[in-house]
């Protein structure tokens, strides 16, 4: 299944060739491009690892908030939530780490270019990730874990708080380097290299500040809908006490007040996008050609050798009206970027799938909030609706980053170098046994992960009768 | 000083920084490693115990990987580019392994109980894989990532030198965390994995100065050969010493358990002089130098100055930690 889809997408992908000389192997039959390749690769290992930390970043602030709650209240249950939820993350802490670890040996493996060009910028910053956040949580996690009988309450409060603010500290570095990356500043080339010459102006470049706000409340709804996700179905498996309420209250609530400032927190983003990066903004909505009134293109079929939109459904001006704030306001189109601007299809539908997501968020979390307000329960429909969505905020981080991320191309460092610039110059066996060796480990852990959330799940179930 | 005059003191300071990041790293998650390889040699409920021993320290001690590979992206990106594209696949099984043992680690705590043996040797297999892959990895770098039948069986011979090196330092940990039939059984794997890391490092020592000889050179030009003569004196001492305590240990009120891994610390630490010793000025083996291979002044002081301000805070909340689950390893449990 899931390599009859990679196969699609590399005959997608592979219509942009590199001009990497290529050796005679099995994959050369395939056609398949070595720059390609390496794509693939660190899509698959940066999409499998995005999951984990947009989980913990706010997960570790829920704890924080269960853990305040029980030193108030004094009420046990809230000590029952911060364990159970502490072993989620425990899990989820592990598996980012894992899977973050394989990140920075990509760039020496796969990407030597971009950090020899851009190393004076991004060794800095990736640098200061390491120091200012990673030594900070994984140490404190031990105490969190395992110290709760060792320290005062004071000290596992702090420790907690700790890991909390070093996963946020850790999404700065590295939402600061990659929106570099999209609106690149304050740097001058000397003689092939980026040299810093503003670090202010690099840490807080243009995209910045949107991009970080838009990821920190992708992963306040990631968690939340996991947290409320995971009640609802211990919930429906007959687990009301108090314990699994407070966690379902909390994941709901959460969601729904978080859900409505994240849409305008995206439309902020994008009109920032459109100010910087146009044709990233041009591919999303799917427009060919400038135009003054352009049509917001609810539904197509955007045909990139063609350079048109086939089967369009579309509500005249309502384009220009968002991203202007104009009914007439003109509207650059791909016309304007030819050869320089990122393929269609797959940036147009990442970003469709994503904002689909975001209005079943929007119902499913205020149809929730509405009941356990008024019924102070859930009916089953809605209980039953919350289940799947606890994995809606890992798919629709997965489909933002993809609409950035793919919409940054045909360039790593927007207007200085492109993608395959940067690659090494492996033989496309190479990349393939190592990339055949990522998607079976994946496959793997993904598939235990899941199972032992559940199986985490039913435990507590069959604890609690 | 020539070199503060001239600017070469900030590449050379970072290479410092990254020696240290690597002699740390091969301690700390040196001896996590070592009790997964260790694992399956012990009963289940002792397995509990080695978990226990290790679980509040596994990560800190995995990031000092990601520091040292950090400093050697931020300061030398042309060598990291060069040495991580040579060891593709190396690199690759590396990370594999790391993968698997860091998530079994959590795995074998949260998943169905008749689950719990099969990530038991999923850790096991994940801590030799990593062991081999950066001993492999090691040896092919210093001998300049030379190719060939005998080269690559060098590469093989040094992966399993790392394990037993890692083995020891885990059993040290162990022989220190641990009482009773299990303390006895590290003691005896200690022993064991102590003859495999000697063999190991008369094997580095003897074949390294034979492939390259940039090393014979520098090892045995007078009048250095009698300073660095030293070097193996001390490290047969240490050695002598490990056995010559081993062979007495436990005593009563479990006096000097500390004392192995403190000496086996003492060889990993005797081992980066030698390497270092080996490789000055070169950040790549005869390829790249320290001094040219490094980035912007001004990129390093910008880190540089941050790690200065960071580095104490990180160090003692590190001490804090360890002190916190000092002593003999209890059940280890979340509330």
């Amino acid at each position: 299944m899931a390599f009859c889809g990679i196969n699609q997408l590399v005959t997608i992908l592979s219509q942009q060739k590199s001009d990497v000389s290529r050796e005679k192997g099995p994959f050369v039959m395939l056609n398949l491009d070595p720059v390609v390749l390496a794509r693939i690769q660190f899509a698959t290992n940066i999409s499998f690892h995005i999951i984990f930390p947009a989980t913990t970043i706010a997960l570790g602030w829920i704890l924080f908030f269960f853990k305040r709650r029980f030193r108030k209240t004094e009420n046990p249950l809230w000590m029952d939530a911060y364990f159970f939820w502490t072993k989620v993350f425990a899990l989820c802490f592990a598996l980012g780490v894992v899977s973050g670890i394989t990140m920075p040996f990509q760039f020496g493996t796969n990407w030597p270019g971009f950090m020899n060009t851009f190393g004076n910028i991004a060794g800095p910053l990736l640098g200061y990730e390491v120091l200012t956040a990673f030594f900070l949580e994984a140490t404190f996690l031990g105490i969190m874990l395992f110290g709760f009988r060792r320290v005062s309450p004071f000290v596992h409060d702090l420790a907690t708080f700790l890991v909390a603010t070093g996963t946020t500290i850790s999404s700065f570095w590295i939402l600061s380097l990659d929106s570099w990356m999209q609106t690149p500043v304050g740097f001058e080339m000397i003689a092939g290299k980026a040299h810093a010459v503003d670090w202010i102006a690099i840490l807080f470049n243009p995209s910045m500040p949107y991009r970080m706000a838009h990821m920190l409340m992708a992963s306040g709804l990631t968690a939340s809908f996991l947290v409320a996700g995971l009640s609802a179905y211990r919930y429906l498996r007959g687990e009301k006490g108090e314990a699994v309420m407070a966690a379902l209250k909390t994941g709901v609530f959460l969601a729904a007040v978080l859900i409505p400032l994240q849409v305008l927190m995206g439309d902020a983003h994008g009109i920032n996008t459109l100010k910087y990066q146009p044709q990233k903004v041009a591919a999303m909505e799917g427009l060919w050609k400038t135009q003054k009134g352009a049509p917001l293109v609810l539904f197509a079929w955007p045909d990139d050798k063609a350079r048109e939109n086939l089967y369009t459904v579309e509500i005249p001006k309502l384009s220009s009206l968002i991203l202007t704030h104009d009914l007439d306001g003109e509207v650059k189109g791909l016309n304007e970027f030819e050869g320089r601007h990122p393929p269609v299809a797959p940036v147009f539908w990442s970003f469709r799938f994503m904002v689909g997501l975001g209005g079943l968020m929007l119902l499913t979390s205020w149809a929730a909030a509405y009941e356990l307000i008024r019924k102070k329960s859930l009916s089953p429909l809605v209980a039953r609706a919350l289940v799947p969505m606890a994995f809606s905020g890992w798919a629709a981080t997965i489909l933002g980053w993809y609409v950035t991320e793919i919409g940054r191309q045909p360039w790593i460092v927007s207007g200085v170098m492109t993608t395959a610039e940067a690659a090494a110059e492996h033989p496309p066996e190479l990349i393939g046994i190592s990339l055949g060796l990522y998607l079976l480990l994946y496959a793997f852990l993904f598939t235990a992960f899941i199972t032992t959330l559940f199986y985490m799940a039913r435990k507590g179930a069959a604890q609690q009768a | 000083m020539e070199i503060f005059s001239d600017g070469t003191w900030l590449p050379l300071a970072f290479a410092g920084l990254m020696a240290l990041a690597l002699l740390v790293y091969a301690v700390l998650d040196g001896y996590d490693i070592g009790v997964g390889l260790l694992m399956l040699r012990a009963k289940p409920e002792e397995r509990d115990v080695m978990i226990a021993s290790i679980g509040p320290f596994w990560d800190a001690n995995e990031t000092w990987l990601v520091l040292a590979i950090g400093l050697l992206l931020v300061a030398f990106p042309e060598a990291n580019g060069f040495v991580l594209t040579s060891l593709y696949l190396p690199t690759a099984f590396m990370l594999f392994g790391l993968c698997l043992r860091g998530v079994s680690f959590d795995f074998r705590a949260k998943a169905k109980v008749n689950h719990k043996a099969f990530w038991d040797r999923v850790f096991s297999f994940g801590s030799f894989l990593m062991a081999f892959a950066q001993g492999y990895m090691l040896a092919s770098y210093t001998i300049g990532f030379a190719h060939g039948l005998y080269a690559k069986l060098f590469d093989g011979a040094v992966g399993l030198c790392v394990a037993a090196a890692y083995g020891l330092i885990g059993a040290s940990w162990l022989i220190m965390k641990t009482e009773g039939d299990l303390q006895k059984k590290a003691i005896h794997w200690a022993k064991f994995c102590l003859f495999g890391t000697t063999g190991a490092i008369v094997l580095v020592s003897v074949a390294t100065p034979l492939v390259s000889p940039r090393v014979y050179e520098r090892w045995l030009s007078e009048p250095t050969v009698y300073a660095m003569a030293l070097l193996p004196i001390v490290v047969a001492v240490l050695i002598g010493l490990t056995f010559y305590i081993l062979n007495r240990l436990p005593k009563a009120q479990d006096r000097g358990c500390w004392k192995p891994f403190a000496l086996t610390v003492g060889i990993f630490l005797m081992c980066l002089i030698g390497l270092g010793y080996s490789f000055y000025p070169y950040i790549v083996p005869d390829r790249i130098k320290i001094v040219d291979g490094a980035s912007a002044p001004e990129s390093l002081m910008f880190i540089l100055v941050g790690a200065l301000i960071v580095l104490p805070f990180m160090i003692g909340y590190t001490f804090f930690a360890y002190k916190i689950f000092h002593g003999k390893t209890k059940e280890l449990a979340y509330y």
